[in-house]
Formats: C-alpha cells, sequence, structure tokens
C-alpha cells in the first residue's frame, strides 16, 4: 500500500509539471498582458513593469525562472494586485472557499445517501417519484439560477437571510445550499441506482433468507457495498467544491478562490493563474489518490497495485 | 477502534474550524459612530495612491488621503493639506502653504518633506506608477527621475510647511493635479519598511485623510474609519464607511433593494427603464465621451468626406436616449460637458461659437451628398467594413445601432466582437478599421482629452495626424496667456471635427442608486463620490 501511494504520488508530480507547463505555454500565447489598460501606460512605464517583474525576458528564460522558483515554494508576486503574494492570495481565499464547499459536500453526502436509500428502497412508489423528479431538478437547472431565485425570494422578498458577505452563520445558508443543490442531487441518483443493485445481489436474498432484520442487512450489507461509487465521485467532488465556484462567489460577493481562478485569467495575471492552477491540479490529483486508498478501507477486497 | 477514533478527530477538527471561522469574521465590524454602506465597485486593484489607475481605486484613496488640495461639492478647486498656495509670474513655479499641526493616521506628523517623498516615489521606475507623466511630466527634472535619478525632480521643501513645485513648463491647471488622488502623500517610514505590501494591509495603510483603512478583505469589503488625526476631523458625522466589493450588478442591486447598503453604483441595465422615475436614481454627467475611433491612415478613412458620411448619418439623441437608456447624453461636440475652460468657464460652451458641431439628429441627406463627393455614390465601390468591440454595459447594442444606420447610406458593416484584453492593445496598435473608444477626464482642463489626437500621444488610437492640430496643441502648452490657450484649445477641438476625426457618439454620465438616508454625499464630474461629509440620517 505504501508503495502504491508513493508511486501515484510520483506520477502526480508528472502529471502537475505537465499541466504546469501547458498552461505556462497556453497563456503565454493568448493575446494581452497584465499591465493593459483602457488609457495607454507610458512606454518607459511599461517597460519598468515589464524588467520588475522579469517579463522582458525571453519566455523560454521565464519559464525556467518560474518553474525553479516554483519549485523552491516561490509562487512570485500578483502582478495586478500590486503587494499580494500569489501565496498569500490562495492562503486568504482558499479557506474561505474550503469553509462554503466543505459544508456543501458535508450537506449534500448527509442529505444525498440517505435520501437515495429511502428512494431506492420505496421503489416506484410516491416518495421514490417525489425524490427522482426534485432530484433531476437539481442536476437539470445551473447554478446561477439557483442562486438568483434564492437571493431574490430570501433575501430581497422576504427578507430573511442578508445578500452578501460571510459575516454570520446566517450568511453562509444560500451559498452552501446554492454549491448544495447539484451534488445533494447528484449523490442521491447515484446511490438510489447503485443501492438498487445491490439489493438485488444474491447476498441480500441470503442475508434476508437466514432472517437477519432489514436495518442490520441495509447498514451492514448493502449500505458498504452501495455507497463505493459515492466515494469514488466525494474525492474530484470535494477538490472542485472547496477550490470555489465563480459564479456562487460573484453573486454572494465571497470573497473566495474561485473568482481568483476566473478573474486571473481575464486580466492577464500570469502569476496568479499558474499559481491557482498549479494549486487546483494539486488538490485533484491528491484528492484522488486519498479516494482510493479509502477505497481500500471501505472494501478490503479492493487490492491496490 | 483506531480508524473510528481518527475520523470522529477529524470531524471534530473540521466543526471547530469551520465555527470559529464564522465568527472570525464577524470581530472586525465594530466601529464606533454611524456606518455607511455603499458599493462603488469591485474588489480594487490597488489602494495605493501612486500605483492606482482606476476610478473606484481613486474613489477609496480620495476617503483616505488628502492631497494638498481637493475638489469641493461645487467642482472647485479648494484647500486640503494646503492651506494657501501661489504661482509665480512666468507660472513655473508653485508654492503650497501646508496647514499647521497636520498628521498621519498613527499620530506622527505630516510635514511638506512628505510630499517631498511621495512625488519622488511616483516617478521612480522601480515601482512604474501609470500616471506619473500625466500628473509629474510637466515638473523640471521629471525625465532625469522617471530615468532613476530621482532627487532631479524640482519639488523642495523649504521648512516643514512649504512645499515648492518648479515646472519646465507653464501648467495652468497644476491646481487640478495637486487635487488629483496618484499625488496624495505616504508615509516614508511604512513604505520603505513594507515594500508594495503596505498598501494591502490595514494594519499599514497609514493616511491622512477623513477616514483610514481599518480592515480590508479582499472581494468582500473595505471598512475605513473615521480618522480622529485629520485637520477638520470635527466636521466628519460619519463613524464609519464601508465599502462592499460587490462585482455583480445583480448582487449590488438585491443588497441595495434589502437595505444592506445605501448606496449602488452598477445598477444593471435592465432595470433602469423601471428605475427613471425613481426619486432615488440619479443621473449626473461626467467629462467624458464615448467616441468611435476609425484607423485614419488606411482607406477609405484617410478621406475626411467618408469620415463626415459616417459621422452624419447617426441618430446620437436615438443613440443615447433610447440604445443606451438615457444613461448617455447625445454628444454634438468632442469635448462635453464638465471640461473647464481656462476662465472657469464650460469650455463647452465657448467652443464652435456656442453652436454644436455635429446635428444631435441624423443628417441623411447630408451623408450621402458627402459620400458621392468621395467618389462612394450610395455606398457604392465601398468594402465590407469592420467594427470591433469588446462586449460590455452597451457596446453591443450600439455596434449593432450602427451597423442599421450605416446601412441607410450603403454602408455595409460587420462587427468582430473582441475580448477585452485582446481588444485594447488591437486598438493600441492600430490593428483595426473601427472600433470603440472612449475616454473619462482625469482632471478637467480640455488638454487632458485633447491631447488623445495629438499625432505621437500613445492614446491617439485613430493615429489621427495633422500638423495643425499638433501646433495648436504645442502653443497651449506652452503659452501663459489664459486667453491665448484658450484659444489654442478651441482651435485643436475646430480642426479635428472639422477633419472628422473620430465620432463622437455620446457624452459619459454617472447614474446610481442613493437612498435618501444619505446627506450630505455629492458627486463630482471626475466620477468620484464624496462621503467624506455625508450623514445617515434616519
Amino acid at each position: 500500500m505504501v508503495k502504491y501511494i508513493i508511486k501515484r504520488l510520483g506520477i502526480a508530480v508528472v502529471t502537475i509539471w505537465l499541466i504546469a507547463t501547458l498552461t505556462f505555454c497556453l497563456m503565454n500565447m493568448v493575446p494581452g498582458g497584465p499591465f493593459l489598460s483602457e488609457k495607454a501606460v507610458s512606454p518607459q512605464a511599461m517597460a519598468a513593469l515589464e524588467a520588475k517583474y522579469g517579463l522582458d525576458k525571453p519566455l523560454f528564460q521565464q519559464y525556467l525562472t518560474y518553474m525553479s522558483d516554483a519549485l523552491h515554494g516561490d509562487f512570485g508576486d500578483s502582478l495586478k494586485q500590486r503587494g499580494r503574494t500569489v501565496t498569500s492570495i490562495i492562503a486568504t481565499k482558499f479557506p474561505v472557499s474550503a469553509r462554503i464547499g466543505g459544508i456543501a459536500v458535508l450537506t449534500a453526502f448527509c442529505l444525498g445517501v440517505p435520501l437515495g436509500c429511502i428512494s431506492a428502497m420505496n421503489r416506484g412508489k410516491l416518495g421514490d417519484s417525489i425524490i427522482i423528479v426534485i432530484a433531476t431538478c437539481g442536476i437539470a437547472v445551473p447554478s446561477f439560477v439557483i442562486c438568483t431565485v434564492l437571493m431574490y425570494t430570501f433575501g430581497v422578498k422576504l427578507g430573511w437571510l442578508p445578500t452578501l458577505g460571510l459575516s454570520s452563520w446566517k450568511h453562509y445558508i444560500m451559498p452552501v445550499t446554492a454549491l448544495a443543490f447539484y451534488p445533494t442531487a447528484y449523490i442521491t441518483r447515484l446511490m438510489r441506482s447503485s443501492m438498487l443493485d445491490v439489493l438485488g445481489q444474491d447476498y441480500m436474498r441470503t442475508a434476508r433468507a437466514k432472517g437477519v432484520n432489514r436495518f442490520v442487512s441495509l447498514f451492514k450489507h448493502a449500505l458498504r457495498n452501495a455507497i463505493l461509487p459515492i466515494v469514488t465521485y466525494l474525492g474530484p467532488l470535494l477538490a472542485y467544491t472547496v477550490t470555489g465556484s465563480f459564479i456562487v462567489e460573484k453573486i454572494f460577493t465571497v470573497p473566495g478562490l474561485g473568482g481568483e481562478f476566473i478573474g486571473s485569467i481575464t486580466n492577464r495575471d500570469y502569476t496568479v493563474i499558474m499559481g491557482t492552477t498549479i494549486f487546483l491540479a494539486t488538490l485533484m490529483i491528491l484528492m484522488n489518490v486519498v479516494v482510493d486508498v479509502v477505497y481500500k478501507l471501505v472494501d478490503p477486497r479492493i487490492k491496490l497495485k | 477502534m483506531k480508524k473510528r477514533v481518527i475520523s470522529v478527530l477529524l470531524a471534530a477538527v473540521m466543526t471547530v474550524s469551520m465555527v470559529s471561522g464564522l465568527t472570525m469574521t464577524a470581530a472586525a465590524e465594530e466601529a464606533e459612530g454611524k456606518q455607511l454602506s455603499v458599493q462603488i465597485g469591485p474588489n480594487p486593484e490597488t489602494i495605493d495612491p501612486a500605483l492606482n489607475s482606476a476610478v473606484d481605486g481613486g474613489n477609496m484613496i480620495l476617503h483616505a488621503f488628502e492631497g494638498l488640495l481637493t475638489i469641493d461639492r461645487d467642482g472647485q478647486i479648494a484647500p486640503g493639506q494646503a492651506e494657501t498656495w501661489e504661482t509665480s509670474e512666468d507660472g513655473l513655479t508653485w508654492t503650497f502653504h501646508l496647514r499647521e499641526g497636520l498628521k498621519w493616521s498613527d499620530g506622527s506628523d505630516l510635514t511638506a518633506n512628505d510630499f517631498v517623498y511621495s512625488w519622488k516615489r511616483v516617478c521612480d521606475p522601480m515601482l512604474a506608477a501609470p500616471y506619473a507623466e500625466t500628473v509629474l511630466g510637466m515638473v523640471e527634472g521629471f525625465d532625469e527621475a522617471i530615468g532613476g535619478d530621482l532627487d532631479a525632480l524640482q519639488v523642495s521643501a523649504p521648512d516643514d510647511l512649504t512645499l515648492v513645485v518648479k515646472l519646465s513648463a507653464p501648467c495652468t491647471y497644476f491646481d487640478s493635479l495637486a487635487a488629483f488622488a496618484t499625488l496624495s502623500p505616504v508615509q516614508q517610514a511604512t513604505v520603505e519598511a513594507n515594500g508594495d505590501a503596505w498598501a494591502v494591509d490595514a494594519s499599514t495603510y497609514v493616511s491622512n485623510g477623513p477616514f483610514y483603512v481599518t480592515e480590508w478583505v479582499p472581494d468582500s469589503h473595505i471598512i475605513m474609519s473615521k480618522n480622529p488625526n485629520y485637520w477638520d476631523a470635527d466636521s466628519i458625522k460619519l463613524g464609519s464607511i464601508k465599502f462592499n466589493l460587490i462585482e455583480d450588478p445583480n448582487a449590488t442591486y438585491s443588497a441595495y433593494q434589502s437595505g444592506e447598503i445605501l448606496f449602488a453604483k452598477d445598477v444593471p441595465t435592465e432595470e433602469i427603464p423601471s428605475l427613471q422615475d425613481s426619486d432615488e436614481f440619479f443621473v449626473d454627467p461626467i467629462i467624458g465621451t464615448y467616441y468611435i475611433s476609425y484607423n485614419t491612415q488606411i482607406e477609405p478613412f484617410n478621406d475626411p468626406l467618408v469620415r463626415k458620411a459616417l459621422n452624419l448619418a447617426i441618430d446620437r439623441e436615438y443613440v443615447a436616449n433610447t440604445v443606451m437608456q438615457g444613461t448617455y447624453s447625445p454628444a454634438t461636440n468632442f469635448m462635453g460637458p464638465g471640461w473647464v475652460d481656462t476662465d472657469g468657464s464650460s469650455f463647452m460652451d465657448n467652443a464652435n461659437g456656442g453652436e454644436p458641431y455635429l446635428p444631435a439628429t441624423a443628417d441623411i441627406e447630408g451623408a450621402k451628398a458627402a459620400l458621392e463627393e468621395a467618389g462612394y455614390p450610395n455606398g457604392e465601390g465601398l468594402p465590407v467594413l469592420h467594427y470591433s468591440t469588446n462586449d460590455a454595459g452597451y457596446h453591443k447594442p450600439v455596434a449593432e445601432y450602427l451597423q442599421s444606420a450605416w446601412a441607410e447610406i450603403g454602408v455595409t458593416l460587420e462587427i468582430e466582437i473582441v475580448e477585452w484584453s485582446s481588444f485594447t492593445p488591437m486598438r493600441r496598435a492600430g490593428d483595426y478599421e473601427i472600433a470603440r473608444n472612449g475616454w473619462v477626464g482625469d482632471y478637467t482642463d480640455p488638454s487632458n482629452m485633447l491631447d488623445l489626437l495629438y499625432s505621437t500621444n500613445s492614446n491617439n488610437d485613430g493615429k489621427f495626424n495633422n500638423a495643425d492640430y499638433d501646433a495648436a496643441m504645442d502653443l497651449s502648452r506652452t503659452t501663459t496667456d489664459p486667453e491665448e490657450r484658450s484659444a489654442a484649445l478651441h482651435e485643436a477641438e475646430d480642426i479635428m471635427m472639422e477633419e472628422y476625426a473620430c465620432i463622437p457618439l455620446a457624452y459619459y454620465n454617472d447614474f446610481w442608486l442613493q437612498s435618501p438616508k444619505i446627506e450630505g454625499a455629492w458627486h463630482s464630474a471626475n466620477g468620484y463620490w464624496y462621503f467624506m461629509y455625508a450623514d445617515v440620517v434616519e
């Protein structure tokens, strides 16, 4: 198992290097630059800025410098937000996104799994149909619609919830709901089909024939097998959600990492593009490794090679 | 068992960190006195006075800092940190006399030397301040200073209360520049100890204005509290101002409707028709013009007659009032309302003998005649023209309007939408045929906008090159006689309008939502709101 993890981490390093290199090339191919504005910056100022951040050097040299700095843990200064380092931007924004995303994933898991089970056990009945309709809506409706509807209903019309910032627990309700909506629906559907699959297995019939209590058979035998696809989904979901959602952050004025990720691209803030991309990629890959390990813990029959 | 312990521990850690996060962010909200909650823009890229080039950043800086001079509620230059100031006869030496007992927000003394340091800092090539040339280009020794020899800049402090500035050429509007946010003083010790990072952290953001920053959560809010060390602190009624850094206009509008903010600058354009009768909706002109550039160096735009035809075919009233929903005003001149002539009167009223250069409505016959004279009767022989714009605000509807308006005189127009970051360099390089353009003035002297068409100006996107125009602008820069200067500036506008150097379309306005609870705030023609003397009444 240790050998397996080391091997996976080795591959991860190569993957991250490839992603960083590709991002570096692509972002430099796109026209524009970080120091442009509607009003022209004087040629001296432009030259001084480029010299200050090393953008006057040949691209390959810029690449080498960046990679060597990054290896030493220095991801550089933001070119747009003068005075902020990329590391400090990630360090202040990621916890915000992680908190909201973490609560959202927890909510989705705690709601989706039981709903999926209930749905599967009541297959074809009214409860199942209601859950399926809601879950389908949850998957089909894009998040900006959910955000807007929440904002309009609870923020503006009813005035129950604050519409911006994160200064109290009440502020968390709308962004977390908006973020949790899709994964809840997805987990519900995934859980339902997986549960149905397991319930039809021979060993479940055997268990029931032996006279095992319905709940014991469900929790001890069925759930543990049925939950495997959820675990697979949970890793990337967690990585994806905790790094922030551009739309949710924008609408609820949440100072998270998602906005930074998109904003840096439109701003051509090269160092922030690189930093956030590498960070996101690393997180995504690590989560996948974690999922594999958790997999093994949940289902000892799985061999990691 | 071990596994269970670990998972319980993990869950506990997660819960604690989430809950502590919830309470921590609420901590710094407390401030004494009334708080005014507003939205004037998204997260500013910087609030370092020397580095800022954005209007919303400048607006925040104006609350935290005060320059030598300031703009009062009537739009006039008023004393700021300097109580009095005078100009030598040749217009080359400006002397500012500071108030006694000025202090920084941290309580330490502020002297004329702080201005000397700050102005030299603006020239520092290592800082690369975007506005250095605009605000200090006329100061003697600027060229050496921007090259690295900062002490060459002829700004000196003979004593703690006097600042002397020597100019290399007369600059009658230098008082406007002295009120410009870029030239605010910054504290040398703090800046040198923290580098660029001094301006990103409330604890090192030492300022000298009516307010000082007590909290900045990027992309969330900036809180500025009343600065008790400000010389006019007794006139400040608010305890604090919260600038909500909301990016999305719809979110801004929701926050305004729910009463969380009392002032909203970014109003969604689709809501404007329903707001126009509201007494909380305001429209006020700012100095600036939405115009269209064509590349005057390529065919057919090198022919003034073609340019004339394109100009006359436009119904500016329709553009401003219908396409732009009345949030702009029709532009019949290049220089609109708000620009100040050398005698303090309105530059626009004095232009062209008080008559507009262009008709407010379309003159299709005139346009067709010009096109025929140019050798393209009914547009025959003209190639398909291409209009480039980025997609924001009214840019696309305007492009579509132009397409239909020019079709009436037989011109076929194709629209190309270009991403913002690619659009500006493309336009600057002259790599286009026709492109959207616009300018909002930094200060009210007309040269700020007329310079755009000077042949070597880096913002001369249309590559307009006219010797008479350049000569008129040169004269305006060298003369010390206000009347001669005024005449030269008007002549420049006459020439560019006669030549149809560009297509003025609409004058910019600011439009915003403001609760009647706000009293004593005002808006300037530079696009800034002044909340420092405001109050919130129930």
